[in-house]
């Protein structure tokens, strides 16, 4: 009798969740530096107070098990209410199996099209007049991190371009601080390579490589990109093998070290340390004879539910997402940009500033290389430029040769 | 157990009047007792392996399909740096870490059965590593050698300034780094293992041994070791299958690095699953890791045709 009871209460409890009501919605993210938490917790907290509806937390370290996670969950039958990728080509497939729920209706009534900007950004997601997943910020890789008391303590100024920066380093490392902080793990290194590439060959070209795969002009420009990088190498730490990366922007928030090239997530590390940029440390905008922002970020997708409870809190989340007050709140503690100009942006740094200026022309606009390029290929080069970084006996020679022959199988 | 389960059939079937519902039963029971395992075994090992082995002749990416590109995964696997650091890396590594496991084992073993005091204890720390996530040995490890952190730091602050002991940051050494944490972790359970091999040998035989004057350490290597040849080959066997999915170690100590120096075939397989969405390049990579594992298998299979041929034409 006992047990037919509890059956019976499991069953009408079941039943009671498929009347719509409130509901529980799995997000799965790799959101776990201290930044990053302050910045997701924004979006947690603001989707608990529009209802019944509840934020479940799923952090997973590491934008690749995250995303590996998604996957197999989504294939295995056990989809999350909703997962972050990266802007680009990392979920085609979902969309092109029909995994993922249309926000189309909702993103037409809200007009996302209007206001999400630049072009670039709300690509990402509507593909072939769809809405698929939701633009929360534009994150741009072309950043270094600067630390002032750090170029202070070795008496010189901060750096005004690359060559600048590499004869001003042997100062830097007299005066006993690391003067280029690095960590080891490969989408870093490759990442630190990718803004590089950008200032040495300019956006034209860069685009004609990595869009069009115009194999003769890698051939004869890479080699300079990857002699340039090289040099780099020897003002590194031996610390920096499988560091994570905001355990090195740590290393220049402390003043330990002098500059990081890293992407503006970083700033989000100076601000849970309570540093102020501007005399605590520095932004610049790379290159910085001519600055540009990258359009990397984070989306977020919702995979297909069978619960109607469920499908419905995944669209009040993706209303919430590009809310103007939200996004000010998130971007904020994230150090990313807004994806729409109408928000209220009284609390931003002077770094956002920066950026906000630099991306209202199109033409400063370096679309990032994940839009082009599959999660393979991009893999691939993590590898070259990852074991060109550590292997000294690598010739460059050798490395342009794998990259031009990385790029030609690229699909 | 199965001998003893089949010689009681055989008894059965021998015996005049047999209770004929109680062994029917009993056998249906053995079929119904073990059809989840069958169909386990042919499930996840058979027919996973079939189409593993079909889908790296396709072009699969996140959603298998059967879009044949002929030996292309082949060619991009074996053209692939990463891939033969990594075939390199495994032998080196399997290398290494058995001979170094099976020696410091081996002599564990030794210094425990010197009847020492404490026994119980010294037993149960040597054994304590294995009972740990090869994550957290990994990370533990990886502390300790990270320059700025562990032991080198440490001794530097104690005055030698310019002591170096980092084999992680350095991509020559730091494979062996890895092999460090790997046979900390599976040192005691070789140990444990040969132990028991040891207590197994016969008192008689050292008696016999101390009466001809025969000194411990030729004792132990000459006679003892050559007759506890089924635990040598336990713990041998247990070490193999580690090597062959080396993989949680690595992600924690070095995550492949520096570059790709400490990279495996089990990371390659994973990442190009999971994240890189490509299933055919995966497979590809792991139908090779099957290989060595299926030519040992032959191998063994033969040996064992050839032993049994020999034995009959000696009747």
């Amino acid at each position: 009798m006992k047990k037919f009871a509890v059956v019976a209460a499991m069953a009408t409890a079941l039943l009671g969740s498929t009347a719509v009501h409130a509901a529980d919605v799995e997000v799965i993210h790799w959101w776990t530096s201290g930044g990053e938490q302050a910045a997701v917790s924004v979006f947690a907290r603001e989707f608990d107070a529009l209802g019944e509806d509840k934020w479940v937390d799923t952090a997973i370290a590491g934008g690749e098990n995250a995303r590996a996670a998604t996957l197999q969950r989504i294939l295995g039958g056990d989809a999350p209410g909703a997962a972050q990728f990266n802007p680009g080509r990392q979920y085609e497939e979902l969309i092109s199996g029909g995994m993922l729920l249309d926000l189309t209706p909702l993103a037409e009534k809200e007009g996302w099209a209007d206001f999400i900007r630049p072009a670039s950004i709300s690509e990402a997601c509507l593909v072939d007049g769809h809405w698929w997943c939701v633009p929360v910020n534009i994150h741009s890789w072309n950043w270094a991190w600067a630390s002032m008391p750090a170029f202070e303590k070795a008496g010189v100024e901060l750096p005004t371009s690359f060559d600048d920066f590499l004869t001003k380093a042997p100062k830097l490392k007299e005066a006993g601080v690391i003067p280029f902080a690095i960590g080891g793990e490969s989408w870093q290194i490759n990442g630190a390579f990718g803004v590089i590439q950008t200032a040495m060959l300019g956006l034209a070209d860069r685009e004609k490589i990595l869009k069009d795969k115009d194999l003769e002009l890698a051939k004869s420009k890479m080699a300079d990109v990857f002699t340039k990088f090289r040099e780099f190498k020897q003002f590194s730490d031996e610390g920096s093998a499988n560091r994570n990366w905001n355990d090195t922007t740590n290393l220049v928030v402390t003043d330990q070290a002098a500059m990081q090239i890293m992407g503006d997530w970083a700033r989000g590390e100076f601000g849970v340390a309570g540093e102020v940029a501007g005399t605590d440390y520095a932004c610049l905008a790379l290159p910085v004879e001519h600055p540009t922002v990258s359009t990397g970020g984070d989306i977020f997708l919702f995979p297909k539910q069978s619960d109607p409870a469920v499908e419905e809190a995944q669209l009040k989340m993706a209303s919430m997402m590009v809310n103007p007050q939200v996004q000010a709140l998130f971007n904020n503690a994230k150090g990313s940009m807004p994806i729409r100009d109408d928000v209220d942006m009284s609390l931003a740094d002077d770094c956002m500033k920066k950026g906000l200026e630099i991306i209202k022309d199109p033409a400063n606009i370096a679309v990032d290389a994940g839009r082009w390029l599959s999660n393979d290929t991009t893999g691939q080069m993590n590898d070259l430029v990852a074991q060109f970084w550590a292997d000294d006996s690598m010739t460059v020679d050798a490395a342009v040769e794998q990259y031009v022959n990385i790029l030609q199988t690229a699909e | 157990m199965s001998q003893y389960a089949q010689s009681s059939d055989a008894a059965a079937l021998v015996s005049t009047s047999p209770p004929r519902r109680a062994r029917r039963k009993f056998n249906v029971m053995s079929i119904v007792g073990t059809t989840p395992m069958i169909l386990t075994a042919v499930g996840v090992f058979v027919i996973c392996i079939i189409f593993s082995f079909i889908w790296s002749f396709t072009n699969s990416k996140l959603f298998p399909n059967f879009n044949f590109v002929g030996m292309d995964q082949y060619n991009r696997l074996w053209a692939s740096d990463r891939w033969r650091i990594s075939v390199g890396n495994v032998f080196l590594f399997g290398v290494c870490s058995l001979v170094a496991n099976m020696v410091f084992g081996y002599l564990l073993a030794v210094f425990m059965d010197q009847r020492i005091k404490q026994e119980d204890l010294f037993r149960s720390i040597f054994l304590y590593p294995f009972a740990m996530s090869l994550v957290v040995t990994g990370l533990v490890w990886q502390w300790m050698f990270d320059p700025n952190l562990g032991i080198q730091s440490a001794v530097r602050q104690l005055g030698w300034t310019d002591f170096q002991f980092a084999p992680l940051t350095n991509q020559a050494t730091a494979i062996y780094g890895v092999v460090l944490g790997g046979v900390w972790n599976g040192v005691g359970v070789t140990m444990a293992i040969l132990l028991a091999g040891l207590r197994g040998v016969d008192a008689e035989i050292w008696k016999a041994a101390k009466i001809d004057g025969i000194p411990a350490w030729r004792t132990y290597l000459f006679i003892v070791l050559p007759m506890m040849k089924g635990a040598l080959l336990t713990a041998f066997i247990l070490q193999c299958t580690g090597v062959v999915r080396v993989f949680d170690i690595v992600i924690a100590m070095t995550q492949g690095g520096p570059g790709v120096a400490t990279q495996m075939p089990a990371i390659y397989v994973i990442q190009h699953i999971t994240d890189r969405v490509n299933v055919g390049q995966g497979m590809a990579a792991a139908c090779t890791m099957l290989l060595p594992v299926l030519a040992v298998i032959v191998l063994q299979g033969v040996l064992q045709w050839n032993a049994k041929r020999k034995k009959e034409k000696a009747i």
